[in-house]
């Protein structure tokens, strides 16, 4: 039986690895009558083989620590000169003025919320249904094909996405809408959610496959609609799942970086309405960087936005996981 | 027997027919069918509109001689050739390094690591390093690689910020198609006397190939189409090659790269031909959907072909 198609595969795989660690016994000697040394050369390549998969193994560790690290050591000198209220709660983003700089992210932050708001108010309606359907309503062909287009729509680059904002939305926003530039919270909060529709259903579909078939037959065998199904049965016990594959949509919406910067307009203001242009925190790093000198105050600035980055996304990964550790407690 | 020809009584007619409750149940499910079926083509519909619109747009440009010629007249004619080139370099190069790192990676996670919550650190660590938005591993790897370890905006610093960003793929690949080899394989290998890397090596990778390999695919379609991180790390705006030499970058060169062009051209080169930007568009997607697609029909080929 395939394992990767059993019924309650969480279950399976809970066995395999419970039996990968515990049972697995120590590494077996060679052959008494082979020769010492040879058995020795095996130990040493057994051991250093196995040295290397461990520090690969937590590699990812490193990594972070690495990032977070590397990118607080380019911003730290600046953390003496700046007041971190003033930092995050003022609007006043002048970098380069030449009198006083000022460096508020106010606005930044505001943009970020404005086009990731918008974003998940369009893709979390639209990708949980679609993953409901995918895992609910259909089958076969139908599901496959899906699936395929859903992983197509995933790997669309972020660029390609942010010229079509720069073109097609624009042009359409214009149109219809009659506002005097096209690139705008509108566009970019809709590029956003089709950004991150993809990565919604996938989570959600596994949230959703997560349920037990027992808890579907009971249902069925009660003579439930499988509208009722998943009402009554499937959304209440797949809800962490769904509020992690939610939360993943939003730390994609908010890392994201090259859409944005096509698609939003670029200007530094807090927004009034869905026609206004404004900037997220991702591009003003894309778009100024280059510009600055290295080691100036700006350029320091600049690192300390992507301090604030890793913290946020950090935190709203780590939410998404104690979610999905939920459903797996019960 | 013929069903038929059991007579029919009326009690039974009324106590198996719908009833308004059930009918309304019915409709109700029916309804929900068609939300939930309109929101999942919602998704198909855009796919096919940007292919579809791309390709009308660009159509006047493309050709094979776009392909293979240099980006001339401050890239406002010619080619992708130079561009296109880079993108190859830096996936080959990202590739090479984070493979191996990201197979061995998911080797510990699925055969060495115990249920601890060391364990569950490292998973974490695995999928935040997939969440760290793309421009925060562009600082990372302009202060570690470019200025600290001193390598210099290039190829290979570019590379391995590339390559730590995309990592995440092949391990989550990786891991799920290693604990779906059958614990009795490992067990059959342990009883015969092979050592635990032995049997790693003889029974589980093999078997576990499709979705390494799956990974894999998916890691270079997701490099060749990522911008922020290159755009302080090796990338460059124009660059002039020779043309049809495959080795005319070094790999501590500077180099152009599809998807940075794609952003010059759209945003800062004025007075381009209307189809350029599409073309190469259409070059970007046209390769990463390439590449995707060929991993789907590798899976299904290889998953069709397994015998357990």
């Amino acid at each position: 039986m395939p394992a990767d198609q059993s019924p309650n595969r969480g279950l399976s795989f809970q066995l395999l690895r419970s039996g990968a660690s515990s049972d697995a016994p120590a590494p077996t000697r060679t052959k008494a009558f082979q020769k010492a040394s040879t058995r020795r050369w095996h130990r040493i390549g057994e051991f250093s083989i196995e040295s290397l998969i461990r520090l690969c193994g937590i590699s990812a560790i490193i990594f972070i620590f690495a990032i977070f690290f590397f990118v607080l050591r380019e911003a730290a000198p600046v953390l003496r000169k700046l007041d971190i209220g003033k930092f995050l709660f003022t609007t006043a983003w002048y970098p380069t003025s030449l009198g006083t700089p000022r460096y508020g992210v106010l606005a930044l932050i505001v943009g970020t919320l404005s086009v990731t708001t918008l974003a998940m108010v369009v893709a979390v309606p639209f990708g949980l249904g679609a993953a409901i359907f995918v895992s609910e309503f259909c089958s076969g062909k139908v599901r496959e094909t899906l699936k395929v287009v859903i992983e197509l729509l995933a790997a669309i680059p972020s660029v390609v996405w942010g010229f079509i904002g720069l073109t097609v939305m624009n042009a359409a926003i214009q149109k219809l809408f009659d506002a005097e530039v096209g690139v705008n919270v509108l566009n970019a909060g809709i590029i956003l959610a089709l950004m991150s529709v993809p990565i919604i259903v996938s989570i959600g579909e596994d949230a959703l496959k997560a349920v037990p078939d027992s808890f579907r037959e009971a249902g069925i065998a009660l003579g439930a609609t499988k509208w009722q199904l998943v009402y009554r049965v499937l959304l209440p016990a797949a809800k962490n799942g769904l509020l992690a594959a939610a939360l993943l949509g939003v730390a994609r919406a908010v890392g994201e970086t090259m859409a944005v910067l096509m698609a939003t307009g670029n200007s530094v203001n807090i927004p009034h309405s869905l026609f206004d242009s404004v900037r997220t925190l991702t591009q003003t790093i894309a778009a100024e960087l280059g510009e600055t000198s290295h080691g100036s105050d700006h350029y320091r600035v600049l690192f300390l936005i992507g301090v604030l980055l890793f913290i946020i996304t950090f935190v709203i990964n780590l939410s998404a996981d104690l979610a999905v550790r939920g459903i797996r407690k019960k | 027997m013929n069903p038929s020809a059991i007579p029919i009584q009326p009690e039974t007619v009324s106590r198996f027919t719908e009833t308004p409750l059930i009918r309304k149940k019915h409709r109700r499910e029916l309804v929900a069918k068609g939300i939930f079926g309109a929101m999942a083509l919602a998704m198909v519909i855009p796919l096919l509109i940007i292919i579809g619109y791309l390709l009308i747009k660009a159509w006047p440009l493309l050709s094979w001689g776009f392909l293979t010629h240099n980006p001339t007249n401050g890239m406002r004619q010619g080619g992708v050739w130079s561009a296109f080139l880079g993108t190859i370099y830096l996936v080959v190069v990202s590739l090479c390094i984070a493979a191996p790192v990201g197979v061995l990676s998911a080797v510990y996670l699925n055969e060495y690591a115990k249920e601890n919550w060391f364990t569950r650190i490292v998973n974490l660590a695995v999928l935040n390093l997939a969440g760290v938005p793309s421009i925060v591993h562009a600082l990372f790897g302009l202060g570690a690689f470019v200025l600290f370890a001193g390598i210099g905006r290039s190829i290979i610093a570019a590379s391995l910020t590339l390559a730590i960003m995309t990592m995440p793929v092949i391990i989550a690949s990786t891991k799920e198609a290693l604990a779906s080899v059958p614990m009795n394989f490992r067990e059959a290998c342990w009883n015969v006397g092979a050592s635990r890397w032995q049997t790693i090596k003889g029974i589980v990778l093999p078997n576990s190939l499709s979705g390494i390999l799956t990974g894999v695919i998916l890691q270079v379609s997701r490099t060749a189409g990522e911008t922020a991180p290159i755009m302080f790390t090796g990338a460059v705006f124009y660059r002039d090659i020779v043309e049809g030499n495959l080795f005319a970058y070094k790999l501590t060169d500077q180099c152009m790269a599809l998807s940075m062009h794609l952003f010059a051209v759209s945003t800062q080169v004025t007075n381009a031909p209307e189809a350029l930007p599409y073309a190469i568009a259409v070059v970007l997607l046209g390769s990463v959907l390439l590449v995707n697609a060929t991993a789907i029909i590798v899976r299904t080929y290889l998953r069709s072909r397994k015998k357990w």
